[in-house]
């Protein structure tokens, strides 16, 4: 299938990519001869990071000045909403009789929930899953690239944890990422009989490639929808199962604790007509809300589902407990950049697994493609701002080339095609050839490193509360590698699942569910001085006339 | 900023004018509207942003996503956010003497009713060969059903123009599981690897491992030893071989 629209470009991009072709050539030669751009050394690394990462900008955070991190930094915009009264559906509410009663609420319906619901259902639990728009949309079915775990004979766990540890600056809890490598496998297995379609060779072997920051070959992926893979597979399997429920358009917007500061439910806000809120009883609960991309921290587009407000991390920080981390956004390092419709969406890191470089306007590579995604994304900004080598956009934008067409060079025609259909059918029905154009890409917020600490069963401070996936932090510390978000969903979500069931089956029913978590959190916010009018969670971004509105600068009268 | 030129549409029964040059889901936010539901990843992979429309003096009745497809000027939306659609229960277990083509056919048995009008074809916002793959399915062919459907989001904008009332995105969903389970290549070398994580020996090794301080692990950091990109499958091992 052969483009049918000319790509609109602007003369500048058409001038800048005749540069990129004309150094095309000699830089598959180079890499056919075994040469890359040179890794930078670890001192190196932190220095680009301060000077140009925007975690590392004094003005895009703040201090906490209530709750649990009192003291520490976090993103402006994620500090404001984490400072937050409930709600007026709680704050109005005296009667918590319940509506519904469950063995375990699961908070969330993307990968983590999903398959903490399937482990704690297969332990003989009846499980809710309620979420906040329909079972399935998450980030975990935006996800591309892929899944890591240490399966190939050169490979271990072992080597897994040193990259993964290394990868995240040394900053990772060390527990957790014991759990996480040496799952690995056993998580692939289980995605495999669960009929989930990797890549493979006519041998059974799954194929693996490298990812940004690892050591060995570990990547194992669906084309480019390897998210959308597991996602569809993991939501079906639960949905055939008679111990899971689930209810859509059900966001959870506050905790229920019983007299011994247990947690036995949780108040639903229903985003449906009936609009009726409800009172979920529950003997033990998954927290699975996911991350926060759509705060859209320092007004950078995201990659980010459009319910990605980090409505958990209220909920928990609220109740009292520890967040880590929070400073610690990750971008993207390729999001689009061009054109405009598309701006913030991914360019998977398996383009540049597969050969694909990064250039400056005149054509020329910058920084070894495959460094920590951290890196890469300062490499980049510091490419642009500092030595003004970025390619303009008409609306006054920057990016730099991701030169797709050098993957057919090096691999053969047809691999493009072949490596990556959706992106490849998506772009050529926008009149975009992505074997013969290269495409423009500036950093994307895409993933929140930090969240709530959790034990390697998935336990949280709080009795009854384990939490899974993104909400949680300690994993990736400071900086995630790629593939390892996949694996931590499926991990931490089956371990998770598993002891929130235990719990469930051992302790039994809790007291008479009650807001009695939020009493210190209250004092502190009225001592603060925090308006009322200040209400979380947001539930959903809103996006308009007056730009983008979210966390606290958005009325929230509007989805009330 | 660039000068964007006003046009009419209609969402849902209503008229509007909206900016030219967006998606219609942008387009529509920037006059205000807000969406709750009907509205999903925003990147064209979760399919809840299905609307079906018709451009003003034009026969044709597309399906596309809101946050893909550019507002035209004339444009008639009716927004598809949710469909009853069929969707069987089951687990991937055989029964014996049972095939994976037979069961898939067996839960989805609409299939053998297509009539091959082709209509799910024309309609696909992804361009999938739908008719295709539901014949492949009918065939009891999975592993090419499987390929045929892969990028498939789910939309059920197929489903929702089917004479036959075939849930085609559900059909091949199964029919993916399925071949995935019983029919494609299962990974051996998985089963040495997980194996290994259970062996007590490589356990110690493990837990050694996590005690180390951090200035010893940035020394084994620094030391690995990275696999060569074009090293063949299975065939490249480090010097170092003590932490596998």
């Amino acid at each position: 299938m052969a483009a049918e629209n000319p790509y609109p470009l602007p003369q500048n991009m058409r001038r800048s990519i005749r540069m990129v072709e004309n150094t095309r050539q000699d830089r598959v030669s180079a890499i056919r001869m075994g040469e890359n751009f040179p890794p930078l050394s670890l001192s190196d690394r932190m220095a680009w990071l301060e000077e140009f990462h925007p975690d590392y900008k004094e003005e895009g955070k703040r201090e906490l000045i209530i709750g649990p991190n009192r003291g520490e930094l976090a993103p402006n915009e994620l500090a404001d909403l984490l400072e937050t009264w409930p709600r007026s559906a709680v704050t109005k509410r005296r009667n918590f009789k319940p509506h519904i009663e469950t063995d375990v609420l699961v908070i969330g319906g993307g990968g983590a929930g999903t398959a903490a619901a399937i482990a704690a259902a297969e332990q003989g639990a009846n499980v809710l899953i309620a979420t906040k728009l329909r079972h399935g949309d998450s980030n975990t079915l935006m996800a591309e690239g892929g899944i890591q775990a240490a399966d190939q004979e050169c490979d271990s766990p072992l080597h897994h944890y040193i990259d993964v540890m290394g990868g995240g600056h040394f900053t990772s809890d060390p527990e957790l990422v014991e759990a996480l490598v040496m799952d690995g496998p056993h998580a692939l297995r289980w995605l495999e009989e669960l009929g989930v379609l990797f890549d493979k060779y006519p041998t059974g072997r799954i194929k693996v490639r490298h990812g940004g920051g690892t050591s060995r070959k570990r990547l194992h992926s669906c084309g480019d929808v390897t998210g959308l893979e597991i996602m569809r597979v993991v939501q079906d399997q639960a949905e055939s199962m008679d111990r899971i429920k689930v209810i859509d358009f059900a966001p959870v917007v506050e905790f229920l604790t019983d007299d011994a500061g247990r947690l036995v439910g949780a108040i639903v806000e229903r985003l449906s007509p009936s609009k009726k809120t409800l009172i979920i009883k529950a003997k033990s609960v998954v927290l699975a809300t996911g991350g926060s991309g759509r705060l859209h921290q320092q007004n950078f587009p995201t990659s980010n589902h459009f319910g990605a407000t980090a409505d958990g991390l209220v909920l928990a920080y609220r109740a009292g407990m520890p967040l880590q981390d929070l400073q610690h956004t990750q971008y993207h390092p390729t999001g689009i950049a061009f054109p405009e419709q598309k701006s913030g969406l991914l360019l998977t890191e398996k383009f540049r697994g597969l050969g694909a470089q990064l250039l400056n306007r005149h054509g020329d590579e910058f920084v070894f493609g495959l460094e920590p995604r951290d890196v890469t994304t300062a490499a980049i900004i510091r490419e642009c701002v500092e030595f003004n080598n970025g390619v303009e956009t008409p609306n006054g934008s920057m990016g730099v080339w991701l030169d797709i067409p050098m993957i057919e060079l090096l691999h053969g025609r047809g691999t493009i095609e072949r490596e990556f259909p959706g992106r490849f059918q998506e772009f050529i029905r926008k009149g975009i050839d992505i074997r013969e154009v290269p495409i423009l890409a500036f950093p994307t917020l895409h993933y929140q490193n930090g969240g709530l600490t959790i034990e390697p069963d998935g336990g949280t401070h709080m009795p009854g509360l384990y939490a899974a996936g993104e909400v949680t932090g300690g994993v990736h510390g400071s900086n995630r590698l790629m593939g390892n978000a996949l694996l931590e969903i499926i991990v931490f979500g089956l371990r998770a699942g598993r002891s929130a069931a235990d719990f469930a089956q051992k302790l039994g029913e809790g007291g008479a569910p009650g807001l009695g978590h939020l009493e210190q959190f209250l004092e502190e916010l009225q001592e603060a001085g925090i308006p009322k009018k200040n209400k979380a969670p947001t539930l959903l971004p809103k996006y308009g006339p007056k730009g983008i509105q979210v966390g606290v600068r958005q009325n929230d009268l509007d989805i009330e | 900023m660039d000068q964007l030129d006003h046009i009419s549409i209609q969402y849902d029964g209503e008229p509007y004018t909206v900016p030219s040059g967006r998606t219609i889901l942008t387009a529509l936010e920037e006059i205000g509207l807000r969406f709750v539901r009907g509205i999903g990843c925003r990147g064209g992979v979760c399919g809840a942003c299905t609307v079906f429309y018709r451009v003003d003096g034009e026969p044709e009745l597309h399906a596309g996503l809101m946050c893909q497809d550019p507002v035209i000027d004339g444009m008639d939306i009716m927004p598809l956010p949710a469909f009853p659609q069929k969707k069987a229960r089951y687990d991937l277990e055989l029964p014996e003497g049972d095939t994976a083509d037979y069961r898939v056919v067996a839960l989805y048995p609409e299939v053998n009713r297509c009539i091959m009008c082709s209509e799910c074809v024309r309609v696909c916002p992804m361009g999938l060969d739908v008719m295709g793959y539901v014949g492949m399915i009918k065939r009891g062919d999975l592993r090419h059903a499987a390929e045929a459907s892969f990028t498939c989001i789910q939309c059920q904008a197929c489903a929702l123009r089917c004479p036959a009332q075939i849930s085609q995105p559900n059909a091949a969903l199964a029919a993916r599981r399925f071949y995935g389970r019983h029919q494609a290549p299962q990974a051996e070398h998985l089963t040495k690897s997980v194996e290994r994580t259970q062996d007590e020996k490589f356990q110690r090794n493990m837990e050694r491992l996590r005690r180390v301080d951090m200035d010893a692990l940035r020394i084994l950091y620094q030391r690995q030893e990275r696999e060569p990109g074009d090293a063949p499958p299975g065939t490249w091992l480090p010097e170092d071989r003590s932490m596998l």
